[in-house]
């Protein structure tokens, strides 16, 4: 829907239509994103995503940065997936480089990734509870989701922004009691997990609100390019870790959660089973971590020979495509990172269309959007 | 469809582009007014089905822009990288593909805003990110004396 | 201490005692300024604690510890709070309707205040003891949604707009089924003077006496009632995920106070309302012909019973809110013109035939 179009609608005041900015200001967009929405009465005509709001120009400031430095802006994309948007310019550059990193990296990378998505799979739950307007879910899954944090402050001095996975393997090692603490963690989340599901999943309230509503078939789901959670909930098989595997995620058997459904309540479903599966990957490598160094030898200033290189990681949000270009300069020429949210994000007018404005907030929160990931 | 075997039907189907082994993907390099009768073939031929656009990126060349469209089959698991340049600098512009892939039509706008290459027949080229910027940023020869530092 | 049983006695002395120095007049006014300063005084510290109560029963919910700086155990919190309130600027909206926009407010707490004055918080512990209390306490409780509305209109803001709508088909559908359900225990006891029907439960509370169709009721009651004060789970008047605010995303100092006072306050009226109907008011509990536990329970005082009752319905409402998700506008009116109406119509038949053919406790 162009913008013409929308001022014509204002014009003809056509009865019992108006337009409402959902956001950028909303307790329910989850960061500065508005929707411009048309509604008659209560029911949605249409939704124009307005974003940029936040956008910093992440992808003009690497080509003036160094790839150590390019790791902490990575960050700063989806904030509640720090570890896999680092792993995923780390691997980009390794792969240039044809470093092998040693086995003990990529353990704890794995281990970091899975602990990463568990964390932001808990304030998801948390602020999807709240958007359905359960309040007392987003108190639930922040006391989970702080234990969490608890572990990572532990180690590398930060809970939100860790900057702890760079080029050639790890800021720093591991804290001592960092195998105790996470599996203290794991013992204590396995009790807590089932509580989410006492809290929300059976809720008729809940299923009333959320099955059936906002469906993605999969044919849609790839045309559109929802990929994560979000695609798996309608069938596309999308998951990096098993179709490329990095990292340790060769040597770890999980499944790949799906569902067919595809309407919301599915996305709920998959999401909450992925954090049972973390655990599963995280209790296989746990004792596992092998001795050695925590970084392979790098190189004071690191230039990547010329050429064109695509690393491809699952973040908590779906499919992070890191596209590097170089000249063999200590920049990359071009750094074109293909985020999961911007892709989930495009497909809130298909799904909402017909919706009223409470669904419209249940299903953008079960897309489980993250602002600065769609500007950058 | 193995590499070679993409390879090989590639240089037959299409015998004006340029196949490359890349260091990771298989790569078609093609002008830009050649660029969708071959993303059409590659999204609709029965032994290809590349259905899922998965990355789509402008490069600007400094003589030149490209727009890279990495490409897979969810059918198959093949991987292909068709990559379009556009030689005139003055007034850049490529057929849009958001008619085969919906999720570029998004990718484009973002590309339109950042470098300005005009996509033929999109639906709604508007400028996605900085809706009331001036210039195009991710250009090389983009000035901005107040905000951007050089190295 | 026997006036903690029975008010009549005090109120009583406290009458004759200005009749006997002053004028016929001049005692009538002095009656009306004290019984309305007492309720105006009640009213208020019974708002800020239940604003208190709710803010510690939800942190109790939540693994949280809630207030607990201002004051004992944050005790004087929500004081703290309305005096911050009260020194707030009241931001004016440019475009709104002044008049409206002013008024609003005041029509709301009006209601609140209205409805808390046929209350009978003990034996004659009663503002005002109409022969027509239920009727009167339905009547007054629905001026409240004018302001609702009116508040929503003038603020010129669609969210409140669609707030005040949502809020006016909730409260409007709604209302019918507190009224049945308040009819249920009108046909029991034969009467819609409060003091009666809490009288009518002296030797049994009407849950307890009326079989099933009083406990449906009683269920129905409690269900309608919260959808009639916006409360949660059917809080989609505000809706804050939503709406930002709702009706009230304008309104800032001692307005939005006011709105949040009425809320509580609401609350409350419809608690002491269903514990006054249901569950025997400041009547205490008595069990058949076991007089010795019937005289430990008359020891209670009646004060204490209605409290007790009323802050029990409280939890209740509160513990829906801070469990359950919101409901869809859609399926709250489906809800109540589907399923609870046409129950509560064929209970309200059932009673009525059960009282004709003496099939309950009497």
């Amino acid at each position: 829907m162009k913008e013409v179009e929308l001022n014509e609608i204002i014009a003809s005041k056509e009865d019992g239509k108006y337009i409402i900015n959902i956001g950028p200001q909303h307790p329910s967009t989850h960061g500065v994103l508005r929707f411009v929405v048309s509604l008659k009465g209560e029911t949605l005509e249409y939704l124009i995503p307005h974003c940029g709001y936040i956008h910093r120009g992440i992808e003009k400031m690497c080509e003036n940065l160094t790839y150590p430095q390019i790791i902490h802006l990575t960050d700063r994309m989806d904030y509640l997936s720090a570890h896999m948007n680092n792993e995923a310019v780390s691997l980009c550059v390794e792969n240039a480089l044809g470093i092998e990193v040693p086995e003990r990296v990529k353990v704890i990378r794995t281990i970091l990734s899975e602990l990463q998505r568990i964390a932001s799979h808990q304030l998801w739950w948390a602020a999807f509870g709240m958007d359905i307007g359960g309040l007392t879910c987003f108190f639930y899954g922040l006391r989970d989701r702080e234990k969490v944090l608890d572990i990572f402050e532990e180690s590398f001095g930060s809970r939100l922004l860790h900057s702890f996975i760079c080029p050639g393997g790890l800021m720093q090692d591991i804290h001592p009691d960092f195998q105790k603490r996470v599996k203290e963690f794991i013992a204590y989340f396995r009790k807590k997990l089932p509580e989410y599901d006492q809290l929300l999943t059976g809720n008729v309230i809940f299923e009333q609100r959320t099955k059936g509503l906002g469906i993605l078939t999969k044919a849609e789901a790839i045309d559109y390019g929802v990929t994560g959670p979000s695609g798996r909930a309608s069938g596309f098989s999308c998951d990096i870790r098993k179709k490329h595997p990095y990292s340790a995620y060769d040597r770890v058997e999980f499944r790949e959660i799906l569902a067919n459904e595809g309407d919301t309540y599915s996305r709920y479903k998959v999401r909450i089973e992925e954090m049972w599966e973390s655990m599963n990957i995280i209790e296989q490598l746990i004792d596992q971590i092998p001795e050695g160094s925590f970084t392979a030898p790098m190189k004071a200033i690191i230039k990547v020979p010329e050429g064109e290189y695509t690393q491809r990681v699952e973040t908590a949000r779906g499919e992070l495509a890191v596209y590097l270009v170089s000249t063999g300069d200590k920049n990359p020429y071009r750094m074109r990172f293909r985020t999961p949210n911007f892709s989930n994000l495009f497909v809130m007018n298909h799904l909402s269309a017909g919706a009223k404005i409470a669904d419209l907030i249940a299903i953008s929160g079960s897309l489980d959007l993250v602002i600065p990931d769609i500007d950058r | 469809m193995e590499k070679d075997q993409l390879t090989e039907f590639f240089r037959n189907r299409f015998p004006d582009a340029v196949i490359e082994q890349g260091n990771q993907y298989l790569t078609i390099k093609t002008d830009a007014a050649a660029m969708h009768p071959i993303a059409a073939v590659l999204k609709s031929d029965k032994e290809l089905q590349f259905d899922y656009l998965f990355n789509l990126t402008g490069i600007d060349w400094s003589d030149r822009f490209s727009v890279v469209y990495h490409l897979e089959s969810t059918v198959f698991g093949h991987e292909v990288v068709l990559k379009a340049d556009i030689l005139n600098r003055e007034k850049p512009s490529v057929a849009t593909v958001s008619d085969l892939w919906r999720t570029a039509e998004f990718h484009e706008r973002e590309v339109y805003d950042l470098l300005g290459i005009e996509f033929v027949d999109h639906p709604d080229l508007r400028r996605l990110f900085l809706e009331d910027g001036a210039g195009f940023p991710l250009r090389k020869d983009f000035k901005d004396e107040i905000n951007l530092i050089e190295r | 201490m026997s006036f903690i049983y029975d008010f009549s006695s005090a109120t009583q002395a406290i009458d004759q005692w200005l009749k006997a120095n002053l004028s016929p007049t001049g005692a009538f006014v002095a009656e009306l300024a004290l019984v309305g300063l007492t309720i105006l005084l009640a009213y208020a510290v019974i708002g800020l604690y239940l604003v208190y109560a709710e803010r510690k029963v939800c942190a109790f919910m939540q693994n949280r510890v809630g207030p607990n700086r201002v004051g004992k155990w944050g005790l004087l919190q929500t004081m703290a709070d309305l005096i911050k309130l009260l020194m707030k600027e009241l931001i004016p909206i440019r475009k709104s309707d002044k008049l409206l926009f002013n008024v609003a407010p005041y029509l709301v707490i009006i209601a609140s205040f209205l409805g808390i004055a046929a209350i009978p918080f003990a034996k004659g512990l009663h503002a005002i003891d109409f022969n027509i209390g239920v009727f009167y306490i339905m009547a007054v409780s629905s001026i409240g949604v004018i302001g609702i509305l009116l508040a929503g209109w003038s603020s010129n803001s669609k969210y409140s707009l669609i707030g005040a709508m949502r809020s006016g088909a909730q409260v409007v559908s709604y209302e019918l089924s507190v009224g049945l359900a308040l009819l249920s225990v009108v046909i029991f006891s034969g009467s819609m003077q409060l003091s009666t029907i809490v009288e009518s439960q002296a030797n049994g509370w009407w849950i307890l006496k009326g079989h099933l169709p009083a406990m449906i009721s009683f269920v129905i009651f409690l269900i309608a009632s919260t959808a009639e004060i916006n409360r949660g789970p059917f809080d989609l008047a505000e809706a804050e995920s939503e709406l930002t605010a709702g009706f009230h995303t304008e309104y800032s100092g001692i307005r939005f106070a006011f709105f949040f006072l009425a809320e509580y306050m609401n609350m409350f009226i419809v608690a002491a309302m269903a514990a006054t109907v249901f569950l025997g008011g400041w009547m205490p509990f008595h069990l058949g012909n076991l007089e010795a536990f019937n005289r430990v329970m008359d020891f209670i005082p009646p004060v204490v019973w209605f409290f007790g009752k009323t802050i029990f319905i409280i939890y209740l409402i509160m513990w829906f809110k801070w469990t359950f998700p919101r409901l869809r506008i859609d399926q709250l009116l489906t809800l109540e013109w589907k399923y609870l109406l046409p129950l509560n119509l064929l209970n309200t038949v059932v009673i009525a035939f059960l009282v004709l053919m003496g099939w309950y406790f009497k």
